[in-house]
């Protein structure tokens, strides 16, 4: 057959205007219903990770202003959040949640800035989400004797939130919907490169009139965490970042009254079976593990494909992987956006080149990276082992490691081999092969022919040392409730 | 991907086809749908759709005079505009394949083909000798295409064979005369799975084209159908190296429904169809949308509808 001259449909550049956000040039601490300069007078800068542009200067807390935010978040415990009517917390949380809708572009916007995902997935998932989150656990609020915690449940008091920078929005909302629904007032820390989307939020709350001091907001890095963590005035912590710090934060409370539940990290089995609908396997792979560039505590980053059909699903997962268009996050076309920082570049470059010196292949189709900020090219290692680090460790990142089984069997022992337990996926047309998977997996969530999928109602965390409680659904109110009579 | 035609082996192979998971083709579909055409890429995409356009009358009412209206559109969707290129096809009922061609040959439409829709179009259900004949007759009458239909019902009760058999009749009555389409009216065929089955059984039995729909049944070129249709060519490509062209029909009305087909080919197919000898689409109110795009790209504006011409 004669190969013709192919014309390249090329899909201009379709870039979202920022025109909508305001961002100032730098931010102070909310606490108390007002945003107050940092008492040490300390500022650090948020930058664009596509461009590494200077977005903004966020204030810094000390022990100083960390002190401050707990008090106000006592003070608005005990005078006015736990005293009022289940009903009308709830109103405040509709509130928010139509704030949210109303203003969803101005933080789409926003958080791609920040963080560097793609506009697609901050418009088309995490505003929409956290949104969804807030209406869901407003519904809540006047129906706790509901909860599965008795007919009178309590609050636990202040707690203090700290958040990462993988779903800056959204993780808030995971944190502050539930905590403010069941009666508690918080202190959040959201993560030192995405602070901005939690200063926008901090302005809704002050649009939806809610009670100065019921949510208070302050940047910072780790120590100004460690701060928050180690406050005698705070009654729970609630954490979502790595294992390492998870595992320091209960350290640090273990003598102490204060509860916790923590989302930490996981290195998910995606298992694709011989009889599974190839072609969406092959999406569901892409969407696993490249879905916000690969940081999502719950991506599917290890493969695990039936050695009989692994050539044709590599062949078809490489193809596919060639049409990724990398670039300016802010056009609506691009599917994969910025590395957030450039410690968590180093830290992928790390790890993915171990994957070289113990002997996996890589590969990754041809793409130009741009020459600001941080990049890194969708890659994927085949002829992994178990014993390789890029098999074991949380990457963080767009590389997928490819391994292979014989037997359904051994499909489920190298899923379940592994410290973490957050999530897993199984691709199947065959319900009762699904049903015996799922049964086996040693996992927190468990998608079947999707993956990476998020609803409020359904609750969210891990296994093992993937984390502790749950969040989302009637299951994550429990940890912001105490048993009542 | 050899089968000897007959009903054993074909349901054997098309066994071996991947199932199709409808919750996931409708999800890759609709992301898809959300690529963002602006500036340059739609003024290359409004042309490359206007020449893909197979220009459809399939009217009870269909007079000599209709067609040749449509005809005349076709040579020159934009008689204020000799840079708009023609339409990819005209497609019509048998008995008017002449009329349109004659009109064709008059007015400077030498190179555009004229489709015929064959076969007992559109419900099929007609004996093997009459669809035979049928299509004779349109081939005889200057038809360059035939969009025929299978046997739904054979399809359905699982009489492969006879699906098959009748694809290759009529193929062999086309000979090199002309381009096959085949019509899998996927509305009646309801599962993706059958879709991806009666399309490799229409690329193994001949189709130069498969083809969604009539157009007299809904759904029909739905985006999770044609997704599907063009991953069975890009299969069978990888297999044969043959390509296989894909036509959407029915349904297609704006621009902007245009432009996703579009966007499905390139990131399902490939680039390589992108051209009107492997993707086409079945379309009557398209043409005109189309060219009220392209005004509004050239000029800045919306034109009134007036400056566009009717049929």
């Amino acid at each position: 057959m004669n190969e013709r001259q192919v014309s390249k449909f090329e899909y201009a550049p379709a870039p979202e205007s920022t025109s909508i956000v305001n961002i100032k040039s730098e931010y102070g601490l909310f606490i108390n219903g007002k945003f107050i300069a940092p008492k040490a007078g300390k500022r650090f800068v948020t930058i664009n990770p596509a461009t590494e542009e200077v977005l903004s200067k966020v204030a810094y807390a000390d022990l100083a202003d960390v002190n401050l935010a707990v008090n106000a978040a006592r003070s608005a415990f005990t005078k006015t959040w736990s005293k009022m009517p289940p009903a009308e917390r709830g109103k405040y949380l509709f509130r928010i949640a139509r704030i949210l809708q109303e203003r969803a572009r101005e933080f789409a916007v926003l958080e791609t800035l920040d963080n560097g995902k793609p506009i697609r997935e901050s418009r088309d998932t995490d505003i929409p989400l956290a949104a969804a989150h807030f209406f869901y656990h407003a519904g809540w609020a006047d129906k706790l004797s509901h909860a599965g915690m008795g007919a009178n449940p309590k609050p636990i008091g202040v707690v203090g939130q700290i958040i990462p920078w993988n779903f800056p929005l959204l993780m808030l909302a995971w944190k502050i919907a539930p905590a403010l629904a069941t009666g508690n007032t918080v202190v959040l820390k959201p993560a030192e490169t995405t602070p901005l989307t939690a200063l926008l939020f901090a302005e809704v709350c002050q649009q939806a009139g809610l009670p100065a001091g019921v949510v208070n907001i302050i940047t910072g890095d780790g120590v100004t965490g460690s701060h928050l963590v180690n406050h005698p005035g705070i009654d729970k912590i609630a954490f979502t970042g790595s294992t390492g710090v998870g595992k320091a934060i209960a350290r640090a409370i273990a003598d102490t009254n204060k509860s916790a539940t923590l989302e930490l990290g996981g290195k998910a089995a995606n298992i694709v079976f011989e009889d599974a609908a190839i072609d969406e396997a092959v999406e569901g792979i892409v969407n696993g593990i490249f879905f916000n560039q690969g940081h999502v505590c719950c991506a599917g980053s290890r493969l695990l494909v039936q050695e009989n059909v692994q050539d044709e699903v590599i062949e078809k997962l490489k193809r596919r992987m060639s049409l990724i268009r990398i670039g300016n996050p802010l056009d609506k076309n691009t599917d994969l956006g910025a590395i957030n920082s450039a410690a968590q570049l180093a830290r992928i470059r790390e790890i993915s080149d171990s994957g070289d010196l113990e002997g996996a292949e890589r590969w990754s189709p041809e793409c130009e990276l741009p020459k600001a900020g941080f990049w890194y090219p969708p890659t994927i290692f085949t002829g992994v082992s178990q014993s390789h680090r890029i098999a074991r460790d949380e990457i963080f990142g767009p590389v997928l490691s490819v391994l292979t089984f014989r037997t359904p069997q051994e499909a489920i022992e190298k899923a379940n081999n592994t410290p973490y337990g957050l999530s897993a996926g199984v691709w199947s047309d065959k319900g009762s092969r699904i049903l015996w998977t799922a049964q086996r997996l040693r996992a927190g969530v468990i998608w079947t022919n999707t993956f990476n999928k998020f609803d409020a109602t359904s609750p969210f965390g891990g296994y093992k040392e993937s984390g502790w409680g749950r969040e989302g659904g009637r299951h994550g109110l429990a940890g912001y409730l105490k048993a009542g009579n | 991907m050899i089968v000897d035609g007959s009903e054993g082996s074909l349901k054997q192979f098309l066994r071996t086809l991947p199932p199709v998971d409808q919750v996931g083709a409708e999800g890759r579909a609709a992301m898809l749908a959300t690529r963002s055409i602006k500036t340059t890429s739609k003024n290359w995409a409004i042309d490359l759709a206007i020449r893909m356009v197979d220009l459809t009358t399939l009217e009870g009412a269909d007079t000599p005079g209709k067609v040749r209206a449509l005809c005349a559109k076709a040579v020159r969707p934009d008689p204020s505009d000799p840079t708009v290129p023609s339409v990819g096809a005209i497609c019509v009922y048998n008995d008017m394949v002449k009329i349109a061609r004659t009109e064709l040959d008059n007015n400077g439409g030498q190179n555009i083909p004229v489709a015929a829709v064959s076969t007992a179009f559109p419900s099929g259900r007609a004996s093997m000798e009459v669809k035979i004949r049928d299509t004779k007759d349109a081939l005889e009458n200057g038809a360059a295409e035939i969009d025929m239909v299978i046997d739904r019902g054979a399809f359905l009760s699982g009489r492969l064979g006879e699906v098959f058999d009748e694809i290759k009749a009529i193929k062999e009555v086309c000979g090199e005369r002309a381009h096959l389409k085949v019509i899998l009216e996927t509305g009646e065929l309801v599962t993706l799975d059958n879709v991806r089955k009666a399309s490799y059984l229409a690329m193994l039995a001949g189709a130069d084209f498969i083809k969604t729909s009539t157009g007299k049944v809904a759904p029909a070129a739905t985006a999770p159908v044609v997704l599907v249709m063009l991953e069975a060519v890009r299969d069978y490509y990888k297999e044969t190296g043959i390509r296989i062209g894909v036509k959407p029909a029915g349904g297609i009305r704006t621009t902007k429904d245009a432009m996703k087909q579009l966007v499905l080919v390139n990131e399902t197919a490939g680039p390589e169809w992108l051209t009107p000898s492997l993707f086409r689409i079945g379309a009557s109110a398209l043409l005109n949308d189309l060219l009220m795009q392209r005004m509004k790209m050239r000029d800045g504006y919306y034109a009134s509808p007036n400056y566009v011409t009717l049929d």
